[in-house]
């Protein structure tokens, strides 16, 4: 294998059968490329998904309340159904095992803030201290709300990012005053989300605060919670499935519902769409893979084909290799050692091409359910090597039996 | 150098075995140059691969040198068909992607020769057969005749100690046929063992002994007056 004699003979043969490298090379390159794109699709995909989830947490329940559809025990349909503080406390106190975040919910959709000259439009979400972990909010100066905040009302608001740049040219907000309605606040927190802009474009305020500046009384306009997760997700999911069963039923008895009446109060949980999601990236991942390896047998399959054939068309000069005094084991080794040099190479080539093809179209895809897509590198690696076996074993028959051929039958092939 | 003693060699053609080889006894002293004569059929070939160990006899003896040929596996076999032969196809059986250098190296590299060496020594042979400025030409670049003159260069190349031809004017014309029979009584000069099978009277009388065969056997073996192809050149 390391013999130069050898390897000089080889570079000689392939570089003089220039066609036959090529084809055997590209047969090789394309399954190899091929996958990697796949493969990196598939991990773009699954990106993809995973960053649909990264805005909240998978496990969120939500509460939300509507109009009455449904005429119901004597009440007329049309009625505005308002959430209250005290609906918020019931279920907090009943499922408290279950609930690991809760936070009440009152917000003012497109409420200005102004500071200094400047001001924009933000949606400012009155909540408890639960809801940085409930809308995954990273901070990354100052804090979050705490229950001092909450107990005392404070005017205080925890800005994002983009407000940060938006309206305080990204210097430091902390300390500064900013305005919503005419009512000051004092900024104690920047946050940045994973979700991106449209989570950045929310800022918060205590909840007791946004209830007293928007006379919200103690109406709530949602409530959002986390289920406690277990580690087993489909458990997890069972559970949270109950529990938005069991809220709503609390809910519906309590501000009389009809049953049936979808439209009045819509309790909502991530987990089961998320483990909907998920599950489709996984069949998609399978089928990506189901793909790639069929690519990488046809690949497979084309180098043991190409193998029989540069036997078959070599009959002749083997067999006057052995009138010249060849050894079998050197032909085989003659016919595998070009096998695998080729394989290898043309191998890791596509590998490189379909590599530096992610590497250069990846950051340029704009897609929701694409994003970074990748390979890992050891497992591209390995599918090379696979190949190469593969590939090695599939020319290894052809050239035991070339090895094989008395050389007076292979002289007189013409 | 050669020595023969009822040989037997049988095909199986289906259902039927075909006698080929039916008792030969031979010898070749070294310095020979013979020619092996008789019509197709005759088993002429089949006596030159037994020789060149690319076939192998159902019975009888074979010395080459004093070493014994029987039973040999491939790889032995591999070895000693390339430190004690050399083979002149009548179809020059020339590697077609490789210039003559290459092809005369080639039994050289086999022998484990370091590449400059072989080439060195490989173009000393083809500067022997008149080929010097052809050593970079691809096979098919070169006439018959030249092809020819590789195909021996190649042959003497590794030094053996027996060369076997096989027709080795059967595809040139007269003009080329007669200067590679000079080419081939020049080596023989020098001492070399030369064994051609051959079925043209006139290039059997340029050697300088007949072996004539018939049906499996020998049916003549005599000493000939040899006629040097050079009166012809």
């Amino acid at each position: 294998m390391f013999n130069i004699e050898r390897w000089q003979e080889i570079f000689d043969t392939l570089s003089k059968n220039k066609m036959r490298t090529i084809l055997t090379g590209i047969s090789v390159a394309s399954g190899i490329f091929i996958f990697i794109v796949l493969l990196g699709f598939s991990t773009g995909v699954q990106n993809g998904v995973k960053e649909q989830f990264a805005g909240n947490a998978t496990n969120k329940i939500s509460v939300r309340a509507g109009r009455t559809t449904k005429q119901y025990k004597g009440l007329n349909p049309n009625r505005r159904i308002q959430l209250k503080n005290e609906d918020f406390d019931n279920i907090s106190n009943t499922y408290a095992d279950y609930l690991e975040y809760k936070s009440g919910g009152y917000s003012n959709w497109g409420a200005q803030l102004v500071y200094k000259k400047e001001f924009g439009n933000f949606y400012v979400r009155g909540v408890d201290p639960d809801y940085q972990f409930i809308a995954n909010a990273n901070i990354t100066e100052g804090r979050f709300l705490n229950q001092g905040d909450i107990n005392e009302a404070r005017k205080v608001i925890v800005v994002s990012n983009k407000t940060k740049t938006e309206l305080f040219k990204g210097k430091s907000p902390i300390g500064e005053i900013v305005s919503i309605s005419d009512i000051n606040f004092k900024v104690i927190g920047v946050f940045s989300d994973p979700g991106g802009e449209r989570e950045e474009s929310q800022v918060f305020i205590p909840l007791t605060s946004a209830q007293i500046a928007f006379k919200g009384g103690n109406n709530l306009r949602d409530m959002s919670f986390t289920v406690a997760m277990s580690d087993n997700f489909d458990e997890a999911v069972a559970l949270s499935q109950n529990l938005v069963l069991s809220i709503e039923n609390d809910i519906r008895t309590k501000h009389i519902i009809a049953p049936n009446d979808r439209a009045a109060i819509r309790v909502e949980n991530t987990l089961e769409k998320a483990q909907k999601i998920y599950s489709l990236s996984d069949i998609i991942k399978a089928v990506f893979w189901f793909v790639g390896i069929g690519t990488i047998i046809a690949g497979i399959v084309s180098v043991g084909n190409i193998m029989i054939i540069i036997v078959k068309e070599r009959t002749k000069e083997i067999g006057i290799r052995k009138a010249l005094g060849a050894e079998p084991l050197s032909i085989i080794g003659m016919i595998l050692q070009e096998s695998i040099f080729v394989t290898m190479f043309s191998g890791l080539f596509g590998l490189i091409i379909g590599l530096g093809l992610l590497e250069i179209l990846g950051p340029t895809i704009e897609n929701d359910f694409i994003k970074y897509p990748q390979v890992d590198f050891n497992t591209a690696l390995i599918t090379v090597f696979i190949l190469v076996a593969a590939g090695t074993l599939a020319g290894f028959i052809p050239a035991y039996r070339a090895a094989k051929i008395k050389p007076i039958v292979a002289l007189r092939d013409e | 150098m050669i020595q023969i003693k009822d040989l037997h060699k049988s095909y199986q053609m289906g259902s039927n075995s075909l006698h080929v080889l039916k008792g030969i006894n031979f010898d070749v002293k070294e310095g020979e140059l013979v020619s092996i004569m008789g019509s197709s059929g005759s088993g002429k070939s089949t006596l030159l691969n037994i020789l060149g160990m690319l076939d192998e006899a159902d019975q009888g003896s074979y010395m080459l040198d004093g070493v014994p040929i029987k039973n040999l596996n491939e790889k032995v076999a591999a070895r000693y068909r390339n430190r004690f032969l050399g083979f002149i196809f009548q179809s020059f059986n020339l590697i077609n992607y490789k210039s003559a250098l290459d092809n005369v190296a080639l039994p050289l590299y086999y022998q484990g020769m370091a590449r400059k060496e072989r080439i060195e020594k490989a173009a000393h042979y083809l500067e022997k057969v008149g080929l010097a400025e052809w050593s970079h030409h691809l096979p098919n670049e070169l006439s018959g005749g030249q092809k020819q003159r590789v195909a021996i260069a190649r042959a003497l190349a590794s030094e053996p100690k027996v060369l076997l031809a096989d027709e080795p004017t059967g595809a040139l014309d007269s003009v080329t046929s007669h200067e590679v029979m000079d080419l081939i009584q020049g080596i023989n000069d020098e001492g070399k063992t030369i064994l051609i099978v051959t079925h043209e009277p006139d290039i059997a009388q340029m050697t300088k002994r007949i072996v004539n065969l018939k049906d499996g056997i020998i049916i003549d073996d005599s000493p000939v007056e040899q006629i040097r192809a050079k009166i012809h050149v």
